[in-house]
């Protein structure tokens, strides 16, 4: 990858430890993904902001990094472990710690949005503006329904990206990349949410190229979008995916394969408690999960995430106070993966619809997971 | 001895080739602490990362990976070399930011042996086996 002399410059640390290290970063990622220079970008959306995720070491990095890193464009943020206003059960010890991460990422001057979907809270740029997007979820869905141009970057890199402005052309930032030459082929009929999760979990296991062409499905919508990029970000390396017919080689997706992954990550026939948002719950989730359970309780508790802006708008039209009178309990700006509100100490296994929280519920929270969609959780979970 | 090793992260690196085909989930598989992989359907259950040379595809997974194999060099417990069959870009980051020898193997390159002691030498893309 070629450098231009301000950036070798920074790379040598002539202006400063954190901008070096930055440059660092960037040039093995550019190495890695055979770039040919940096490009600048627009827009950074950092992950590792959640203490159960970067621990001691993430917390003392970001605080040192902070003293003299800024942000050069627009930089968002994923959730944090917890709500603030909701710190009952959350020990004192990891309160502090998210408030000095907090803290760091403010200092760098971020957008303290705390969420995993930025693309239901802010502004699009227009189609084909490069980015630089941790968060896989987030990510994956920035290449494939927005338009914009993206690698699968990393809570690091795309820091990196934050505080130069900066991110390699490569791989999916080019248009050969995103052309995908491998396709999946689904042969029965979609029912849920919950089988676009399950596609993407099995795509992002079975995919090695970037770029993933389905077919046999339907274009999802907003809601299947999100539970489908969540899934394949969560089980591959794969960034990005196309409805209809790919080149090349192509992959059959059955009932059976269906079924290896819920029999993989649902473990439980029933859970403690109902954890949706993985992604955050967007205003379109809201108001299907209000229509589906109005005049009705939840018969266990039921936590809905979302991100505080999106908890605003929801709130204006009613949603909110409609949900919490049906039983549910809002955590802003937190999320289901790796949340220290579902512990094994506290709940031996968990009802979702989120296929990437089901894997990390089980593997980093070790607590079992009963996978069900957003209707059936209704249906028998709500009277 | 290996040749025409890409380079992504400089520098050399010695221990014991801890080797999967299989990828790895850094943020959910792998406790920084001990360096020891935890998932127990991954072929390396059990097995620690600590001063091994690391061979395997490539990451999967959540972006927060990288803090993992940072937390990896903070707590003592990192590999002292990584070697991919294609680097990604969580990987890559972490390695760069905890000084850690990353490269890719050439395309129809020898293979590595479980166990085997294994030095990776990244500046000149050179893996020496040592028998």
């Amino acid at each position: 990858m070629e450098l231009a002399r301000d950036e070798e410059e920074a790379l040598a640390g002539k202006k400063g430890a954190a901008l070096a290290s930055a440059y660092r970063i960037l040039v093995a990622i550019g190495e890695a993904t055979d770039a040919t220079k940096l490009l600048p970008i627009k827009w950074a959306h950092v992950s590792g902001v959640n203490y159960n995720t970067i621990g001691d070491a993430g917390v003392q990095f970001l605080d040192k990094f902070s003293k003299t890193a800024r942000v050069a464009i627009m930089t968002t943020v994923n959730p944090m472990g917890y709500d603030r206003s909701h710190p009952e059960g959350i020990p004192e010890k990891f309160q502090e710690e998210q408030t000095s991460i907090v803290r760091s990422y403010e200092q760098m001057g971020v957008t303290p949005s705390f969420t995993c979907t930025p693309y239901e809270v802010f502004d699009i740029p227009q189609k084909g503006a490069p980015v630089s997007f941790a968060e896989s979820n987030a990510a994956v869905l920035t290449n494939s329904v927005l338009g914009l141009m993206t690698n699968k970057e990393s809570a690091l890199s795309a820091l990196a990206s934050s505080i130069t402005g900066k991110a390699p052309l490569s791989d999916l930032r080019l248009e050969e990349a995103r052309k995908p030459k491998v396709g999946i082929e689904a042969d029965f009929k979609f029912k849920s949410e919950l089988d676009y999760g399950l596609l993407g979990y099995f795509a992002g296991k079975a995919v090695k190229e970037s770029s993933v062409a389905f077919s046999g499905i339907a274009k999802p919508s907003t809601i299947e979008a999100k539970a489908l990029c969540a899934a394949m970000g969560t089980s591959g390396s794969c960034g990005m995916f196309t409805i209809g017919q790919g080149r090349g080689e192509k992959i059959s997706f059955t009932k059976k394969e269906a079924k290896a992954v819920m029999e993989e990550l649902s473990t439980a026939e029933d859970g403690d408690v109902i954890t949706l948002g993985s992604p955050q719950l967007g205003l379109n989730e809201l108001d299907l999960l209000a229509k589906l359970t109005e005049g009705k309780k939840f018969t266990r508790r039921c936590l809905i995430f979302c991100s505080r802006a999106i908890h605003g708008q929801a709130t204006k039209v009613g949603l909110t106070g409609c949900l919490e009178r049906s039983g549910a309990e809002f955590m802003c700006d937190s999320c289901t993966c790796l949340t220290p509100y579902v512990t094994k100490e506290k709940y031996d296994s968990v009802v979702s619809n989120s296929v990437k929280g089901a894997y990390y519920l089980n593997y980093s929270n070790k607590v079992s997971v009963a996978l069900k969609d957003f209707r059936t959780i209704a249906k028998e979970y709500a009277e | 001895m290996i040749n025409n090793c890409k380079k992504i992260v400089g520098g050399s690196g010695e221990g014991c080739a801890l080797v999967t085909m299989q990828p790895i989930n850094f943020l959910a598989m792998v406790d920084p602490k001990t360096g020891l992989i935890t998932d127990p359907k991954h072929e390396l259950h059990e097995k620690s990362l600590k001063d091994a040379v690391l061979v395997f595809p490539y990451a999967v997974g959540s972006s927060v990976g990288a803090y993992t194999i940072y937390s990896l060099r903070e707590f003592g417990s990192a590999p002292s070399a990584v070697v991919c069959s294609k680097a990604d870009i969580t990987t890559a980051s972490g390695c760069a930011i905890a000084n850690i020898p990353l490269v890719d193997l050439p395309k129809g390159g020898a293979a590595i042996r479980q166990g085997v002691l294994t030095r990776v030498e990244a500046d000149i893309g050179r893996i020496t086996v040592k028998v």
